[in-house]
């Protein structure tokens, strides 16, 4: 069994069948990358993933369990955490409030300070900013936050939507690197991300959906030499 | 340097924010947009110094640099959410500093936000006729009793509307709710919005954003489609490199609040500061 | 200016007493964005909690402990009851359109009220005196009602108390966090049910204490007391700012201060009034309120 297995999953969005029978897994210690097209159903399955979304039929198990029927609560405490796309930060909440929120289901403060302290390591600006409401951040602001944030929670299973977004191109470099080094320091990654070509770089391996089913399944190398991909998702 | 750019963007000590109230349009009698020594602090913090901008008709100017360098709070400063602290924003040779969004939009600028503000449970086709509607007034008896004018126009809003949408490659999406689109999909609908207004100038913030590069090699091709067809002028904010050098003719960079460069895409790409503080030194993409 | 002092005093008691329900309306919009029209149901309900308490306690323990124990009583058993409302009647159409929220709203308070005519009694009950002796009490030139005192303490010290909670633990932060966003705080980890019951559990209590401190001072309940100071605390929190909690306690205030001065004066009959000019007041001037919720964003 692996680490996350997701079987046959299928997701509505009222009359719109968003994930057509998705399968997949994520084995323990592994970058995943989902890559496709806007619509494609990414988002979707992240959602669904999280229990924000409830899938019509299919099922998703994460360390042997079924956590289909879980609410939202309870998977982000069995360590399935996501960043999720257009940085949903608490604007009316202080930087510090909204890590303190990331840590949520903790209760090692100790450890709570000193990975408050690892995310101000990885970005450097957050600290700068720690009294300031988060909605008075730069978008390139919030999206470190958002993943920051994500961090606190101490995650087995990381889900990033989009973590690249709204960042200058310094920055992308830097997420990928600091999404590697999480990767290294034992945190299983689920990584959606429209640049492909990065997301291929750093990741095991991938998977292409397309208008909601899994297209091509292999690893990021043999991905990023795939012919197909590379016309229809890195340009060329 | 570019010869077209005119005197003063590296230059916040020429004075050019210190001349009297009232004289139009000093320097360039061509630029479109104008921004003279324009800063904007929030108490202690300085988002935004002496900053210089021109844009000319039918220009299409890029604005790039490192998260929270301001970039966004230019675009604040030239629709009128915020008002410059000093200096003035001109447009079409009018001092427009210290006017409200609306008026600033009635003037003749649109825009597109960074987090997408759409109305999310109305139809795509709803939220550009919206835009529509906010051009064409009718009286309300008018409207009520729903008049043959009121009648034509609604239909040749509607074809508009038609048009905008085929034009951002949203005509088969009329019906959706905007909520339930893709996140690209909803930044060109916030184009398509910000057109209907027919501004002379159009600021886009982040088009690209959650775009795979196929996707944002369309979006260039939209871009400079709605340019020639709506004859706009262009000011936008990006990260994606490729879009930016791609079709921006020339490059305005900020940091910490200030144009540390001005210039040609080749020119901002090999300047070093630019790669320092927001390029990065291997840069692979470019 | 004595004069003046004691109603300025007076103004800032019944502002806190309306601070003290409006909060629970803006705790519970905050999470639910629904406006709990029983709420007002819920004061009344511990007014009466408190009286039967009192009669059966009363002569069973005597003292301070007496006391305490009726304060805690009722205080509880409005809680059960917040908590049951939200459970049984809002609960189940929570993801329904927000319209059928509201009637159930108003379809419990005519429940509770008609209910409580039912089981309590149409008829006013006297009050019991919660805190002893009347004598007024002088500072200085002014003399003040015991009462008065009594409600100023409490509503300050509770006041405190809840800004303490909802600022600084962790049961605070979780409602805020769902006030702003309910999808990013469940993906927080957070149980988004358990902190709406909470929440209900909060403001009720907060509504039982209103509702003690008010029949000590004007000793005569019936089911319906709810229903005017429910309203007036509804336009203070609309007043303040809807889903703003500092907005609540400045619309209380604001509301009751407007009550005490328009009641001093030529104008007196229009005291009841006042609560709803203001709120339409405000609705054409700031229609987000005093604090509003619109937080400071960028665009």
């Amino acid at each position: 069994m692996s680490f996350l297995q997701v079987d046959n999953l299928v997701t509505r969005y009222g009359a719109i069948t968003a994930l057509q029978g998705v399968s997949l897994r994520v084995e323990e210690g592994e970058i995943v990358t989902l890559i496709g097209a806007n619509g494609a159903g990414k988002t979707t399955l992240l959602r669904t993933l999280s229990g924000i979304l409830r899938p019509a039929t299919g099922a998703i198990t994460f360390r042997g369990e079924n956590i289909t029927p879980w609410q939202t609560d309870r998977i982000v405490r069995a360590g399935i955490v996501q960043s999720p796309e257009g940085r949903l930060v608490f604007r009316g909440m202080s930087v510090r409030e909204n890590l303190q929120l990331g840590a949520y289901t903790r209760r090692d403060r100790d450890e709570i300070a000193k990975d408050m302290g690892h995310v101000f390591e990885l970005f450097p600006r957050l600290k700068e900013r720690l009294n300031q409401s988060a909605g008075t951040l730069s978008g390139g602001e919030q999206q470190m936050l958002a993943i920051g944030r994500a961090l606190m929670s101490r995650p087995k299973l990381l889900m990033l939507d989009e973590p690249s977004l709204g960042l200058a191109p310094l920055l992308v470099r830097e997420i990928f690197r600091i999404v590697e080094e999480i990767n290294r320091e034992g945190v299983t990654v689920l990584l959606v991300e429209q640049n492909a070509r990065q997301a291929l770089a750093i990741a095991h391996r991938g998977y292409v959906l397309q208008t909601g089913q899994v297209v091509m399944e292999d690893t990021a190398a043999a991905l990023a030499q795939n012919e197909v991909v590379r016309k229809a998702y890195l340009g060329g | 340097m570019s010869r077209r750019q005119g005197s003063g963007i590296r230059d916040p000590g020429s004075g050019v924010g210190d001349q009297e109230p009232g004289v139009r349009d000093r320097g360039n009698p061509g630029a479109l947009l104008r921004l003279e020594s324009c800063t904007r602090a929030f108490g202690g913090l300085v988002a935004m110094k002496d900053v210089d901008l021109e844009v000319h008709p039918g220009e299409l100017v890029g604005l790039i640099g490192p998260n929270g360098a301001g970039k966004t709070t230019v675009f604040n400063v030239i629709t009128g959410i915020y008002e410059p602290t000093a200096g003035k924003v001109l447009f079409d040779g009018k001092d427009i500093s210290g006017r409200k969004p609306h008026q600033v939009a009635r003037a003749g600028i649109s825009r597109t936000f960074q987090n997408i503000r759409l109305f999310r449970a109305l139809s795509v086709m709803d939220n550009v006729r919206i835009a529509l509607h906010l051009r064409h007034r009718h009286s309300f008896p008018a409207a009520l009793f729903r008049t043959p004018g009121v009648a034509n126009e609604d239909r040749a809003q509607t074809e508009e509307a038609h048009r905008l949408l085929e034009a951002l490659d949203l005509g088969h999406l009329s019906g959706e709710a905007a909520g339930s689109l893709p996140y690209g999909e909803q930044r060109r609908l916030e184009i398509a919005r910000a057109l209907a207004t027919h501004p002379q100038l159009l600021l886009l913030d982040e088009p690209a954003a959650g775009m795979n590069d196929q996707e944002t090699d369309r979006l260039m091709e939209i871009i400079r489609e709605i340019r020639r067809v709506f004859g706009v002028t262009i000011l936008l904010i990006e990260h994606d490199m490729g879009l930016v050098m791609g079709i921006c003719e020339r490059i305005y960079v900020l940091d910490y609040g200030e144009v540390i460069a001005a210039g040609l895409p080749e020119e901002i790409r090999a300047d070093p500061k630019v790669i320092e503080a927001y390029l990065g030194v291997e840069n692979d993409e470019l | 200016m004595q004069e003046f002092l004691q109603q300025v005093i007076n103004g800032i008691a019944w502002g806190g007493v309306y601070a003290l329900i409006a909060l629970g309306y803006t705790m519970v919009y905050g999470v639910l964005r629904l406006i709990n029209f029983a709420h007002g149901d819920v004061y009344m309900f511990g007014a009466f909690m408190a009286f039967y308490a009192s009669m059966w306690i009363g002569p069973r323990v005597t003292g301070v402990g007496g006391v305490v124990l009726v304060i805690l009583f009722a205080i509880l058993a409005s809680v059960a009851l917040g908590v049951v409302i939200e459970r049984f009647a809002y609960r189940p159409v929570r993801h329904h359109p927000r319209l059928t929220a509201l009637i159930t709203a108003i379809g419990v308070s005519l429940l509770l009220e008609n209910g409580g005519q039912q089981v309590f009694g149409a008829d006013p009950q006297p009050f019991p005196s919660l805190f002893g002796s009347a004598e007024p009490i002088q500072i200085g030139g002014l003399i003040i009602v015991r009462s008065i005192v009594y409600i100023l303490v409490c509503t300050t010290a509770l006041l405190l108390l809840l800004q303490y909670i909802v600022m600084y633990t962790r049961f605070g932060k979780a409602m805020r966090a769902i006030s702003q966003d309910p999808t990013a705080a469940a993906l927080m980890g957070i149980n988004i049910d358990n902190v709406i019951t909470a929440t209900f559990a909060l403001g009720s209590a907060l509504a039982a204490a209103a509702g003690l401190l008010v029949a000590s001072y004007n000793p005569q309940i019936d089911p319906y007391m709810g229903l005017l100071p429910g309203l007036k605390a509804f336009a203070a929190a609309v007043v303040g700012g809807i889903g703003s909690i500092p907005g609540a306690v400045i619309g209380g205030l604001v509301l009751g201060l407007a009550e005490v001065f328009v009641g001093a004066s030529a104008y007196g009959d229009w005291r009841e009034a006042i609560a709803f000019a203001l709120l339409i007041v405000i609705l054409l001037v700031k229609p987000s309120g005093l604090l509003g919720t619109g937080i400071v964003e960028k665009v």
